[in-house]
């Protein structure tokens, strides 16, 4: 458990297995994610981080092992098998690897898609055009442009996304992501295709987002240098296993993650 | 120089494609081959002129791009003129009370004593455009790709015919019935196909749509078969039948009140949350799925809501022509209502009527033509995926207020 | 049970079905490699059956028959079908390759239909009859009862085609193309292979099977009209998707398998429901199994 942490357990993997046909993508892996933490799962290519982050957030059924969230102020519940939206309504939102926006829709409405799960305007209502759904429509519509201020996307909010550059593309993503109120934050590779300059904004970003958001974040992350910075704590795969856990420190000196790079020192 | 030579070859190609069709007919009753030449004269020269012309715009185009490139404005975005149109309230209003007050006195312009055929072909038309709309939502926002949306109209416009023979049920009791059908079978449609996407989603759709016309012309005891069912009422006025062109000029405001209908939920609707939830459903099914949208009621209620409009209308056809047989629902109508959406732009309202009037009323207009009617619309369709595949109008974007930090409204846009 | 005419359905459905099959693996090499459904593809199949009546017709009223006059016919209407097939691809589906998926299906959609009223035009709408040229064959006593010889000869000729088809994908160097482009289009392009040639090459050898198919069926039903193809191009198309798109061997059995369960419907249940047995075929594999009868179900990367 980190210094940051308040303690209370939020995600609970255990023994995660993932076959796909005759392939173990993912075995028997478990992780932990506390309050509070920024926790990093790292590992060479192929080493099957994606194909976790898919098995908790419900794209994947996992084939073995245990998915349970404990979402503050909620009952704790196993999600294996569940749909990706109930387990986003549960609160636990993720950004993709390969980012995944809505093209043709502008930067705002892109964020206010994540608020889908925490409104309930029935279409009866929209036709009707009610107080509800004017009240809502409002409320969801200050509270994306609030978010896009958080990521420095507002002066941007009538844009159509896909005009956006590649390191505004990434913060919308994850813009989007907190529009549903999540608990966790999963993020895929949030600093891919960046220069230094954005992961260092980045870095802020995210540290920020901890801290006013009051979310945990867990991310898989390619960048040692965002990664030793920022991280409470960090888990390695290699080969569909997890091959070490501790503090930065701990993972800098482990010989065993430094041989899964190839004799790459993993450098801060 | 180049281009001559080019457009000489492609001409050339296209007279030895065209030989057999269109020179040679074979007269087997007559026991004779006629040999039409003068059409291949008129292929040659065509092709040679489109030719040219084709490659003389295409360098122009690329011209233009290396100028624009050149001297790039990347701030100032270059809005259509519907867009701009549309951020100027005082000027959008003006113009939309103008065209409502053209739509209401439309009957009495063109009219002169019995003389009803214009409303007639506007009342066809206007059917046509509610029809755009509703799929506009099934395929324009939502993008499901539904090659079969006729069937739904079929199935309003037999629900009339049924129960009004079978049951004495008047049109208006029937409109609202009509359109409660298409929805369930939009449903019913709809939930075995959630799981498809794209292709496979557009050939089943054909599939039932196809299905649903065989059983319609062979049932012959419960639908009447081939000859469809005949005798059906115009629409009433409070049980009070109307004569001759009152009829007529009677449907002509009930279909236009539809389309005003129409207009009004499906724009409401665009722009709430579930509309939202629609159009991030067409452009990324998995992330909206992982932003929390629930893929399975989502898609339902966008099969149901088009499906609803159709139905609804289809009420309407079979009153306004009181004789309905399954030759008009084909899977051509399924196109056609198709090619409105897309050519409209998918999603715009605006669009999609300009694009449903356009491909109605040209063709009724311009009836010198009419041979070439199909011809020119396959090619519409091919011509329009190449040089503007987003359609008419695609571009728009509403107009947010939203509360800064500091308590102040504070308007989007440029 | 009455075996005979189980027996004789059967032979019927297997002579519909190679039609079938002929032309779903137009279809189904189109889509393996660009993703496409060639919505026009019946409009070829259509187009050659047209260019093989007129080549009859010229020479039937100049006083020839026999066989050799329906082989010339043919040979003509493969290569016309191929050149509007390669014509095709060029203008309606070339310039779309990058294009997002709804545009080139519309595109098709839009070809087929200016296909179908272009020969509805400077044809006729009616239906035009085909002359009859295969010779009626006095061997195979016992099979002759179920099959004319206008069947025996589609048999023949769809195997032999088959056959041929499988050689040329296996052994040549443009088959070797085609596999590779259908696999990675991009490494493909790197390794030398010319894609746009490929492509063109796929669209070709699909026409020319379309247009044996269409003086196939000319030939046993006596007539053709212009709206002949999209019935057909829809069935090919279900039997392409039955047997798993993309997949040869699986057009081969979609087509068999529709060709029989349709005719077996018919035969015993009704005629007149007879599409309603291939669509409802369709539409049952698309919901239950989209990948097919030999398919592979592809699972997209997140």
């Amino acid at each position: 458990m980190a210094e940051n942490s308040n303690g209370k357990k939020l995600l609970e993997v255990s023994g995660l297995t993932m076959d796909f046909g005759g392939l173990r993508a993912i075995d028997d892996v478990g992780l932990d994610i506390f309050e509070g933490e920024i926790v990093a799962l790292i590992g060479p290519n192929g080493a099957g981080k994606t194909t976790f982050f898919n098995c908790v957030t419900g794209i994947y059924t996992p084939t073995l092992g245990d998915v349970k969230i404990h979402p503050p102020g909620g009952a704790s519940r196993r999600i294996n098998g569940m749909k990706p939206n109930s387990i986003t309504a549960l609160g636990m939102a993720r950004t993709f690897q390969n980012i995944r926006l809505f093209p043709a829709m502008t930067v705002l409405e892109n964020v206010m898609i994540g608020r889908h799960c925490r409104t309930s305007t029935s279409i009866f209502d929209a036709i009707m055009g009610n107080r509800k759904s004017a009240r809502e429509e409002k409320e969801s519509v200050d509270k994306s442009y609030q978010l896009l201020k958080k990521v420095g996307l507002a002066d941007v909010a009538d844009e159509f996304s896909r005009n956006l550059s590649y390191g505004a593309q990434r913060r919308l993503e994850i813009a989007r992501a907190l529009a549903t109120d999540p608990f966790l934050l999963l993020l895929d590779e949030p600093a891919a295709g960046m220069n230094p300059q954005e992961t260092l904004e980045l870095d802020e970003l995210i540290t920020r987002i901890r801290k006013e958001e009051k979310v945990a974040i867990l991310l898989i992350e390619h960048d040692m240098k965002l990664v030793m910075n920022i991280s409470d704590r960090i888990y390695v795969m290699e080969y569909g296993k997890k091959i070490a856990q501790g503090t930065p420190r701990e993972i800098k000196e482990n010989p065993k993650v430094i041989e899964a790079y190839l004799g790459e020192e993993a450098h801060a | 120089m180049a281009h001559l030579k080019r457009s000489f070859g492609i001409s050339l190609w296209f007279m030895f494609l065209t030989l057999p069709l269109i020179v040679v007919r074979v007269n087997t009753v007559a026991r004779e081959v006629e040999w039409r030449w003068q059409n291949l004269a008129w292929v040659g020269l065509g092709a040679f002129a489109i030719a040219w012309f084709w490659q003389f715009s295409i360098e122009r185009r690329m011209a233009k791009r290396v100028r624009a490139a050149a001297e790039a404005h990347p701030e100032k975005q270059k809005h259509s003129l519907a867009q701009r149109l549309a951020d100027d309230p005082v000027l959008s209003r003006r113009v939309l009370i103008g065209v409502a007050a053209l739509a209401m006195v439309f009957p009495w312009l063109v009219s002169t004593g019995q003389n009803f055929y214009h409303v007639n072909v506007m009342v066809s038309a206007l059917i046509f455009v509610v029809l755009g709309l509703g799929l506009n939502i099934t395929v324009g926002l939502a993008g499901l790709l539904d090659l079969g949306y006729i069937a739904f109209f079929a199935v309003g416009a037999y629900t009339y015919a049924l129960l009004n023979k079978n049951f004495g049920l008047g049109f208006w009791t029937c409109l609202p019935l009509g359109g409660v059908m298409g929805m369930l079978f939009g449903v019913v449609l709809g939930f075995p196909i959630l799981r498809l996407r794209g292709d496979y989603l557009a050939i089943v759709t054909l599939g039932f749509a196809s299905i649903t016309k065989i059983v319609l012309e062979n049932w012959d005891t419960v639908f009447g078969g081939a000859a469809g069912i005949a005798n059906i009422p115009r629409p009433d006025l409070f049980g009070l039948e109307l004569g001759g062109r009152d009829k007529a000029v009677y449907t002509y405001y009930i279909v236009l009140a539809l389309v005003g209908l129409t207009v009004l939920v499906t724009n409401r609707l665009k722009n709430s949350r579930i509309g939202r939830a629609w159009m991030a459903l067409r452009e990324d099914e998995i992330a909206s799925v992982a932003m929390g949208v629930d893929m399975a009621r989502t898609k339902l209620s966008a099969y149901a809501l088009g499906a609803f409009w159709a139905g609804l209308v289809g009420v309407v056809f079979a009153a306004h022509n009181n004789f309905i047989n399954p030759d008009s629902f084909t899977f051509m109508d399924s196109a056609m209502i198709l090619a409105m959406v897309v050519l409209g732009g998918m999603g715009s309202i605006l669009g999609v009527i300009i694009a449903s009037l356009a491909l109605k009323l040209l063709p009724e207009y311009l009836r010198a033509f009419a041979e070439y009617r199909m011809l020119v619309f396959g090619a519409v369709m091919v011509l329009m995926m190449i040089f503007r595949p987003q359609g008419l109008i695609n571009d728009m974007r509403r107009k947010y207020e939203y509360d800064t930090a500091d308590g102040e409204s504070d308007n989007g846009g440029e | 049970m009455d075996f005979e005419y189980l027996f004789e359905l059967l032979c019927g459905g297997v002579v519909k079905g190679s039609i079938y099959a002929l032309i779903a693996l137009g279809y189904t090499m189109v889509y393996g490699i660009i993703q496409l459904i060639n919505f026009a593809h019946g409009e070829i199949y259509m187009i050659g059956a047209f260019v093989a009546l007129i080549i009859t017709g010229m020479l039937t009223l100049s006083g020839y028959s026999g066989l050799s006059v329906l082989v010339l016919a043919a040979v003509i209407a493969m290569i016309y079908a191929a050149a509007y097939g390669y014509t095709l691809e060029k203008i309606a589906y070339r310039p779309l390759r990058n294009a997002p998926r709804l545009s080139p299906l519309i595109s098709a959609i839009g070809a087929s239909i200016f296909l179908t009223n272009y020969v509805q035009l400077v044809q006729t709408p009616d239906f035009l009859p085909f002359p009859e040229l295969v010779p009626e064959f006095e061997f195979m006593e016992s099979i002759s009862r179920y099959m004319s010889s206008v069947d025996m000869v589609i048999l023949a000729v769809t195997t032999l085609t088959m056959v041929a088809l499988t050689v040329l994908i296996k052994y040549t160097r443009i088959g070797k193309a085609m596999r590779a482009t259908q696999q990675d289009m991009v490494m493909a392009r790197l390794v030398g292979i010319n894609v746009d040639r490929v492509i063109s090459a796929t669209f070709i050898i699909g026409s020319v099977l379309a247009a044996i198919a269409g003086v196939l069926i000319a030939s046993r039903t006596g007539q053709i009209n212009s709206a002949i193809g999209f019935m057909a191009g829809l069935k090919a198309f279900t039997a392409a998707v039955l047997g798993g798109i993309g997949n040869i061997p699986g057009a081969v059995l979609g087509g068999l398998v529709l060709g029989v369960a349709e005719t077996l419907g018919a035969g015993f249940i009704s005629s007149a429901y007879e599409d309603v047995f291939a669509f409802g075929l369709l539409v049952l594999i698309l919901i239950l199994r989209p990948a097919g009868l030999l398919g592979k179900a592809v699972k997209q990367k997140v």
